[in-house]
Formats: C-alpha cells, structure tokens, sequence
C-alpha cells in the first residue's frame, strides 16, 4: 500500500508498504532516514522515539498505515524544528522543515566531528555533544527527542522530570549521568536565551 | 494483510462484522510486538486512530465515560481527582512514548493478567461498554476476564467505552517490578474505599489466569469494618484485620512460576500490597473523616 504523510515538515509518500510494517521501518528503509534506530522493537528502548502529531512515540509500534495523513518529526529534522520553534515563525514561506535530502545526508559533524562547530544542531544536540552525553551513540536520536519534547513543554525540569521524561531511553554506554548532564546544560541554555 | 482504516466508529463495526477476524490496533504497544516478533499475522489489521470518539471522555454524575483509546497520559493528566486507582496505575505502565499511545481499551483487548489497568478497574468498579452492527451492551468487568488473555467479547464487537465509577473514597495501586519503568508486573494490586457504601473493594494483577478480585478478603473486611464501626468512629485498622485481609487477599491469588517471579513471592506480595494500601487508603479515609467532623 501507498502511505502519505508529512516528515519533518515535508509531504512524503512511501510505496510498496506492507501492511503490517512499522513507521520505522518506513522511516528508514523507504525513506533513507537511519537516525531513528532499531533495537528491541517492542517499545521498551525508546531508540525508535519520534514525534507523532507532536507526540513522542515508540515508532517500531506505529503501523505505518496509521500515519497517513500525520506528522512526524525525526531526529533528522531536530535542528530546523527546533530552530523554527525559536522563531516562532510558523511556516509563511511554505518552505520550513527538512527535505528528505538534506535528512537523508543529515550529519552532526559539521567540521568538526568532536565539537559540531558549523553543523545546524539543536540546543539539545550541541548540549549532548558539550556534556559528552554521547559514547556509541545508538540511544542519542531516541534520547534527543524525548528531551527535546521534554523541554518544549518544561523549559524548568527537575532532576526527577527529567529521568521520568527519558525513562523510556535506555542506554547501555553513559550510566546516564552525562546524559542529565546534557539535559541539565540545555534547560540552562534555553533558560538564558528567554 | 488488508489494512482497514474506517473513518467513523459505524464504519469500524460495519469492517468488523464482515472481517470477525480483524484484529483491532489502536495504540498499538501490544499488537505491534506481537507482529514484529512474528508471533502473530493477522489477515487484517483494524486501524481505529482515526476515530476521534474513541479518545474523547464524558464525566458524568456516577461515572466516567472513558473512551477506549485515551492514552493513559491523558488518565494521568485529567482523570486524577475522579479515578484516582486508574491513574496511579497509568503512571506504571512502561514508559512516557508508551502511555501517550497506549490506553484501557487496548488492556481489556489483549485482557493480560498482567495488564496494569485491571486491578485499578475491578477495585473502582466498571463496566465496559462493547458494541457491534448488532448492538450495544455492558459487560460487568467482574464478567469480562475469561481466561488467560480472553474476554467476553464476541468476534464481531469492538470495545467503545470502560464506564469506571467515579471514586467516593480513597483508592491505592501498587505494583511490583524489576525498576520503575518499563515493567511487565510481577504482581499489581488495586484497593478503592467505597464510604457511600461501606465497602471495600480489591483488584489483584498478574498473580492468577485472569485479573481478580479477592472477594472473600473483601466481605471479611466489610464484616470487620461495619462490625467495629471504623467507617464512623475513624479508628485505625486493627493490626489483626489487616493481617487477616493481607492473608485472604494472598489466598485469593493463583499464580504460576515465570520468569518474572515464583507464585510463592507473588502470594506474598500480593499479601504485603493488600495490607499497605489497605493502610495508606484507610490512614486517607481517617484524615478527611476528621476534617469533616471537625467542621461539622
């Protein structure tokens, strides 16, 4: 079947889905957009964890057929949705999001792989790479969307907010210190903006 | 595999009735797994995201209407004050991505004994609403766990609705797991005073074929109760009736062995939980009948 939706701000359509497929896998072996991982495809790693209508879900339990008609932002399109929620500028031009070649060629070295100096990051990306949040990096797309999220709606989160909000993430590498460090820094930072 | 994705609940009951074999997929946290590993290949899917009502909920004077697919974030964030058994035990289920798709409807559906919306169902009280072309009925939830992951649904009904009373008293959950996120029960227990009519009422998960409540704990705790007029002198719990209630709530269980526990440390859970939310919902119960006296 044909599924029509919007990622990342952008009208796409995937052909030949079957019926049963997930919204991952969708997302990565129809679209070419990799960053959301799969892993236990059962919902209990949040590496998969996109937005759905602003929502963040486990995308592996989403049948692909019900998302036509939806949104869905994935870590690709992190950087310009959050930058366009800075804005706050909607969408006049007709020309925000992401386009599925610059998602499919999204990568967060920019020129400098260690720093991301010259890459489009969120706060929260430059945030995690600042803190050294990152070890081997299969959590992070799952865990900068569920933080993302999480500071959209509490720009002041506890130490507690936060490790609910990213209960769902896990991660086998950082024992997840350095990831609420990260967290921590990104609410300062966008605390010192406003 | 057909996908089916009716637009209006009519149209939804109009797929069932003619694919019986249809499985339902809402939230998808069950279904999903189930085809991901491969252990299921439904020939046909039926989406019900696109049925607005079924995510909607009507607090009336009695009880709430609650839709099918609210998630369980939304229970937590709006339902607190009128179920609060039902969101307690929201706030266990897996994680934050998995309570913003998941809801009771889908819990009733796969009818787990592991579900963690049970206990808090059957100590509240509830009813759940089904309909097909046919018709609509209630089923008493007392009535609707059949068997291990059964219901009393016929294969051409859909779950619209639970109908949960709405809370005149005190309600607990506790649940016991690994950690705090992302946890399959090892066992899940549900207590909801009824001062209206002085009964207590008990839900226990994961520690017998289907969710039950421990009926016979029940009417010992009432008797107890009424004969020591606690429901008007707000005296606190006798240490030996809640022994006793712990006891017959751990009889009441009928659990197996499994990866995640013994039925003997599930027995005894069940026991320990009884006797802590008995205290906890009682010890709340005892405060508010102060405060009320004291004003009156």
């Amino acid at each position: 079947m044909r599924v029509s939706f919007t990622v990342n701000g952008r009208p796409q359509e995937a052909d030949d889905v079957w019926e049963g497929e997930s919204l991952l896998y969708v997302l990565r072996e129809r679209l070419g957009l990799p960053g959301s991982k799969n892993a236990c495809e059962q919902g209990e790693c949040g590496s998969c964890t996109v937005r759905l209508d602003g929502v963040p879900v486990c995308s592996c339990l989403v049948a692909a057929g019900q998302v036509e008609g939806r949104e869905v932002v994935t870590v690709e399109g992190l950087a310009d949705f959050a930058k366009q929620r800075a804005e706050r500028g909607g969408c006049a031009s007709g020309a925000c999001g992401t386009s599925l070649q610059d998602a499919q060629g999204w990568a967060a070295q920019g020129q400098d792989s260690q720093t991301g100096e010259g890459a489009e990051l969120s706060p929260v990306q430059q945030a995690f790479i600042d803190a050294g949040a990152v070890q081997c990096g299969f959590c992070t797309p799952g865990l900068l969307v569920a933080a993302d999220e999480m500071l959209e709606r509490n720009p002041n989160p506890s130490d507690a907010d936060i490790r609910e909000a990213l209960s769902g993430n896990l991660c086998r590498c950082t024992g997840y210190e350095t990831i609420m460090d990260a967290v921590r820094l990104a609410a300062a930072r966008q605390g010192e903006v406003v | 595999m057909d996908f089916l994705r009716p637009a209006s609940w009519e149209e939804a009951l109009a797929a069932k009735a003619e694919h019986p074999t249809a499985v339902p997929i809402a939230g998808g946290t069950d279904v999903m797994v189930e085809i991901n590993f491969d252990h299921r290949r439904p020939e046909y899917l039926l989406d019900l995201n696109r049925i607005g009502d079924l995510e909607e909920w009507e607090v009336g004077a009695e009880s709430v209407r609650l839709g099918a697919s609210v998630p369980y974030t939304k229970i937590m964030e709006n339902l607190r004050g009128e179920l609060p058994g039902l969101a307690l035990a929201s706030h266990t289920v897996a994680s934050p991505q998995i309570r913003n798709r998941g809801g009771v409807g889908g819990n009733l559906g796969t009818a787990s004994p592991a579900g963690d919306a049970h206990p808090a169902l059957l100590a509240a009280g509830a009813e759940v609403e089904v309909e097909s072309v046919r018709g609509s009925r209630l089923i008493p939830i007392d009535e609707f766990y059949t068997g291990v992951k059964r219901n009393a649904l016929a294969a051409d009904e859909l779950i619209r609705a639970v109908r949960i009373k709405k809370a005149d008293g005190p309600q607990q959950y506790s649940k016991v797991g690994t950690r705090n996120a992302m946890v399959i029960a090892v066992c899940a227990f549900g207590l909801a005073l009824h001062p209206e009519t002085r009964t207590v009422r008990t839900g226990i998960g994961s520690a017998a074929p289907t969710p039950v409540r421990a009926k016979v704990a029940e009417e010992f705790l009432n008797a107890a109760l009424e004969e020591g007029g606690f429901w008007d002198n707000g005296k606190i719990i006798t240490p030996s009736v809640a022994k006793q209630f712990a006891d017959l709530c751990a009889g009441a269980c009928n659990p197996i062995d499994d990866v995640r526990g013994t039925a003997s440390y599930r027995r005894h859970a069940v026991g320990v939980m009884a006797r802590r939310t008995l205290t906890w919902t009682w010890e709340s119960y005892r405060g508010t009948a102060a405060r009320t006296e004291g004003v009156a």
